[in-house]
């Protein structure tokens, strides 16, 4: 509100000398920022209207974009994607939303919690990727070891290409259990959980603490109950902090890609095994890209991922829009 | 009648309330409990098997007989780490003295200065946060190609050296540095450098040392783009050489871990010196976007 207020002021005009030196000022990130950043843009636009292997070789208009969309390996791809990103970011959010309120009640060593669920977030997705591909391993990881010590079937993890839902089915004997995300997907996937819980519950923590007490006091002298107390005041005025995370989360799933590479590498060797089962929009890109050096058809792939997330981000901003409430 | 009644009710209360709250705060805890566990484990496990020998790890032996600290030094021989890491370190300071110097300048001007067309460059600053990483990987490959830069240093320096988000940032945060300041230094012939120098970074220290850190998690963690404009292991930085490192290594599992405990402990050791500032600058950029 200060911010607003000040904005508003009423600004003096412009001295000659004060504008130029404000030019020099922003001359340095000007140039950084449009080399790097604004022009790659209407770069990879026109990259991606041509037939491009190491070199440019002719303009081929929307070729490449119908090469694309007409593409099976996009299509898995985008599955994988849509997969990864309903698998990880409700549960991502929901589990950190509730480390997040434990620890906002007066619970004793909440600053030794908070530090140790905040770890997984410091370090490197390839070191604590490949760890966990480790920790996997099928044959001497921990994760298989404890399974068979408490008698349940040991799994292949990031070597199983079959659906989790298939696996349950054969599991439990229910036949029309079928597909879904690979077993070597969700494996990544709980590696992204482990990784984003503490960072979310961090920014949860802060959305908590601005929420004024004199709400809940007058709450409870009209008899709320706990439940009632988290639904009527803690959900609506926690719904921007909800609304910024899940968006954050979606592109960052949309996007995800260093501890896919890892992970997959060091189980199997291939990036985006077994069977491209974790072949992410990402990952086709990076095969487009690095593997093959088709790069007309790599920044076709980049720019239909960009519109992608923006309609999401688009579509999120709307459900917002109708949802989320703002306390000023 | 009623004195008697209110004691025994308020006992009564107490009681089962007392039952009820210690449930849910046994519940609690080990919600808490098991979730620092799970937080933890992969860390407490990577450092265990970092000191098994090769028998161990094959027979699947939770914990060592010895430890075997020999596996240290035989990972840092069996790779260029000492390169790696001078590497990273030089990178990441660069990238921060880079990243600072600009968005300190840049946030300044569009905080305090006046000049024509300033919202509209800076609202050209902010429509580039909404171009993702993957869109621009490419374009970016071939414009260092083109400079000449490929396998070089300033590949991997120069992009990171501003950042809209940082400039956003640090804007916010200097324009609630009271305009009367300026005013009263503007009075005794204060130039703007001056006062950004010796009045604005001061005061502005807790956001500056946030965006120093949210610059030297992105340069140290950073793996796809070094990847991919190098090509010699003497100009890589660690995540790509602990990368290389995985895929030679591969059936050495106590030196890999040996490795990422080389990569991982030291980074977890300067966030517990800088947590507080750390978090802080997490909730609030998280509270701000």
């Amino acid at each position: 509100m200060v911010q607003a207020a000040m904005a508003k002021k009423r600004r003096p005009p412009w001295r000659r000398g004060e504008a130029v030196m404000g030019f020099i000022y922003i001359l340095p990130a000007t140039i950084i920022l449009g080399v790097f950043h604004f022009w790659p843009m209407f770069y990879a636009v026109y990259i991606s209207l041509h037939r491009w292997r190491v070199v440019r070789q002719g303009f081929v208009g929307l070729e490449n974009y119908e090469w694309v969309l007409t593409s099976p390996k996009f299509w898995n791809s985008l599955k994988v994607t849509v997969y990864y990103v309903v698998g990880t970011v409700p549960i991502q959010l929901a589990l950190s939303l509730l480390l997040a309120y434990i620890l906002f009640q007066k619970v004793r060593g909440r600053e030794v919690f908070r530090t140790i669920y905040f770890l997984p977030y410091v370090t490197s997705t390839i070191a604590s990727g490949a760890v966990f591909a480790w920790m996997f391993n099928p044959n001497t990881g921990p994760i298989n070891q404890f399974l068979a010590s408490i008698g349940l079937t040991p799994q292949r993890w990031l070597l199983e290409p079959r659906g989790i839902f298939t696996l349950m089915g054969e599991a439990w004997g229910i036949p029309w259990l079928q597909g879904g995300p690979s077993l070597a997907l969700v494996t990544i996937m709980i590696f992204v959980i482990w990784f984003w819980v503490g960072y979310d519950a961090t920014i949860f923590l802060a959305g908590l603490g601005a929420i004024p007490y004199e709400l809940y006091e007058a709450a409870q002298i009209d008899g709320a109950n706990r439940w009632q107390q988290f639904r009527h005041i803690t959900l609506p005025l926690l719904s921007p902090t909800i609304f910024f995370l899940s968006l954050v989360a979606m592109i960052g799933a949309f996007k995800a890609f260093n501890h896919i590479f890892i992970m997959t590498e060091a189980a199997a060797g291939t990036v985006g095994g077994p069977l491209n089962t974790t072949t992410t929009v990402t990952v086709f890109f990076f095969q487009n890209f690095y593997d093959t050096p088709t790069y007309g058809k790599a920044a076709a792939i980049a720019f239909v991922l960009f519109i992608i997330i923006l309609i999401f981000s688009l579509l999120q901003n709307w459900v917002a829009s109708k949802r989320v409430f703002y306390m000023e | 009648m009623r004195m008697t009644a209110i004691p025994a009710r308020r006992a009564r209360v107490t009681w089962s309330w007392y039952v009820r709250a210690s449930t849910v705060q046994l519940i609690m805890y080990a919600v808490l409990i098991i979730g620092a566990l799970i937080a933890m484990f992969p860390f407490i496990w990577m450092i265990i098997t970092s000191f098994k020998s090769y028998g161990e790890v094959a027979s699947g032996r939770f914990f060592p007989r010895e430890l075997r600290w020999w596996n240290y030094i035989e990972a840092w021989n069996a790779a260029p780490f000492a390169r790696y890491f001078m590497n990273s370190i030089f990178i990441a300071i660069t990238t921060i003295v880079g990243d600072l110097v600009t968005g300190v300048l840049a946030a300044y001007a569009f905080a305090r200065m006046e000049f024509p067309g300033r919202d509209t460059i800076f609202f050209l600053f902010l429509a580039t946060l909404m171009v993702p990483g993957e869109l621009t990987v490419l374009p970016n490959f071939l414009t260092i190609r083109w400079l000449g830069w490929y396998n070089t240093y300033q590949a991997q320096i120069i992009p990171f050296a501003a950042s809209v988000f940082h400039i956003f940032l640090l804007r916010q945060f200097f324009m609630n540095i009271p305009r009367d300041y300026w005013d009263a230094a503007l009075l005794d012939g204060c130039t703007h450098f001056r006062y950004l120098i010796s009045v604005v970074v001061p005061l502005s220290r807790a956001a500056i040392v946030t965006v120093a850190l949210l610059s030297f998690i992105g340069s140290w963690n950073a793996f796809l783009w070094p990847l991919i404009v190098t090509s010699s292991e003497k100009m890589r930085p660690i995540q790509v050489g602990l990368r290389s490192f995985v895929t030679e290594q591969a059936t050495q599992t106590q030196l890999m871990m040996a490795a990422a405990t080389m990569v991982i402990v030291p980074i977890i050791i300067f966030y517990l010196f800088t947590q507080k500032q750390f978090t802080q600058g997490i909730a609030t950029t998280g509270l701000k976007g």
